[in-house]
């Protein structure tokens, strides 16, 4: 399985990693214009890694739940179409913004993931991805609440966070029980820990039924 | 329904007008909203609604931040000293009103609502008339210490998040007051919070002639006011810690962690099933 377009393995002091092209935006690494997409510190860039399938070929139109300060959303923005980014905290957004302001297909949108109805009448119908990246309870709520977004034939790709749903549990328990109720909106195609690059997390790629 | 779209009925350059759509719209379902806009003539072709669409979302969230960052730690500390300062005069004007009215009326009763009685009365003589007034002015600053109070619930979520998800808004907002800020509070070794409030305590066991105190304003918690006094000291900084983080959270990231909750849970469900003498 290959990369997506627009995401290469580039040279960074003689080891190669994942790097997209664009305008850097939070210190990374870059050379030749291409800026090194650290998976320690992306979700997504991690499940990239792993060689998972996420879809982000082909400028996909793209609803990014969960974009923080924007750091793993930007590189999205690098190969993706439209990308409309959801994040709730003021902090982190004002981030988001500033990332925004140098990619002309970043919608940013002050949101809460949990109403999507709140943000219905400006994100489209139809997408083609939809990455979710939220660490609250009911993460697999946020997923299927958020259904509506995608196209037939998209894609979700979801990083579950254990402790975010229950810290007590075993995350093996967590993420059969995230799984199951996954089920009743999506069929799963690959699921994949995110181990080394982050702990008791869970990568989800699961289309809609 | 198409006419939920941010951009239905609007002039393309009513610029202001699509701002606040995009922060007060809502719709029910999604729908393609680019191929909408370009049939209805909102937007000559796709490319120039997402063109216009970015500019219109940047500038919306912008104002949404800076909006949402506007209900800063400053307000809170200034509602919630208020709000003490109109609990604490409102109980002393109260104790006035029942001691003057116990020499006017019969069966004498205590406090704020016993103050709310006397407001209700009609008064016959001019000492009377005075009375009630001052009665009147007293559960009027009660009330306002309840209105504070609902103020204060309301807005530390926004300003502290976690903080207040784990401490209470109230408790959470009277630690950023005694830090003097978020930002202070945030800086604080999670001792010194465990402390906040028994500063005289403290200064006592620094002199060297009492023990440490266990805890301060933290104590209204119900973890550790609920916890045996022998486990009430490990309650006491098992709070203080995780109050701490979500204090430096809630400075320097903003966003919600609501596995520290669980953690916190978790943590307080060992201490209290240790044994006892």
């Amino acid at each position: 399985m290959g990369l997506p377009n627009g995401v290469r393995y580039v040279e960074f002091d003689g080891d190669e990693r994942l790097a997209t092209c664009g305008e850097p935006v939070y210190g990374e690494a870059v050379v030749d214009g291409w800026r090194r997409w650290d998976p320690h510190r992306s979700k997504l860039g991690a499940t990239i890694e792993l060689g998972l399938e996420t879809g982000l070929d082909g400028g996909p139109r793209v609803l990014y739940l969960g974009a923080a300060s924007g750091t793993t959303v930007s590189h999205v923005a690098d190969v993706a179409g439209p990308t409309y980014a959801v994040e709730f905290a003021p902090r982190p957004a004002r981030d988001l913004l500033s990332v925004a302001e140098s990619r002309r297909n970043l919608i940013p949108l002050l949101a809460d993931a949990r109403q999507p109805e709140r943000y219905a009448h400006v994100v489209e119908s139809d997408l083609d991805l939809l990455v979710q990246d939220v660490a609250t309870r009911g993460q697999t709520d946020v997923a299927l609440s958020n259904r509506r977004f995608l196209a037939e034939e998209g894609r979700l790709v979801l990083a579950i966070k254990s402790r975010s749903e229950d810290v007590t549990a075993a995350p093996e328990e967590v993420f059969e029980r995230s799984l199951d109720r996954l089920e009743s909106g999506y069929e799963i195609l690959e699921t994949a820990r995110l181990e080394p690059f982050h702990a008791d997390h869970l990568a989800v790629v699961a289309a809609p039924r | 329904m198409s006419d939920e779209a941010w951009f239905a009925g609007l002039d393309p350059d009513d610029r202001e007008g699509a701002i606040e759509r995009i922060r007060e719209g809502s719709a029910t379902a999604p729908e393609d909203w680019p191929r909408i806009a370009v049939d209805t003539g909102f937007a000559s072709d796709e490319s120039a609604y997402y063109e216009q669409l970015h500019e219109i979302a940047v500038e919306a969230s912008r104002r949404a931040v800076a909006e949402r960052e506007r209900a800063s730690d400053a307000q809170l500390v200034h509602a919630i000293r208020s709000m003490d300062d109109a609990e604490r005069v409102a109980n002393e004007l109260a104790e006035r009103v029942s001691e003057w009215a116990g020499s006017l009326f019969e069966g004498p009763g205590t406090g704020v609502e016993y103050a709310r009685e006397v407001a209700g009365r009609e008064g016959e003589t001019d000492g009377e008339r005075r009375l009630i007034a001052l009665a009147e002015r007293t559960v009027g600053i009660a009330d306002e210490a309840e209105e504070l109070r609902g103020f204060v619930e309301r807005e530390t979520p926004t300003v502290a998040p976690n903080l207040a998800a784990l401490a209470g808004p109230v408790l959470a907002a009277r630690l950023i007051s005694m830090a003097g800020g978020l930002k202070p509070l945030a800086r604080m070794p999670s001792g010194t919070v465990q402390v906040l409030g028994a500063e005289e305590a403290l200064f006592a066991h620094l002199r060297g002639h009492a023990p440490s105190p266990k805890h301060g304003v933290i104590y209204v918690h119900e973890y550790v006011r609920g916890t045996h006094p022998e486990n009430r000291g490990s309650a006491a900084r098992a709070l203080a810690g995780k109050l701490a983080i979500a204090a430096r959270i809630d400075h320097y990231s903003g966003d919600r962690r609501p596995e520290l909750e669980a953690e916190l849970d978790e943590r307080m469900a060992r201490i209290r099933s240790r044994e006892v003498e």
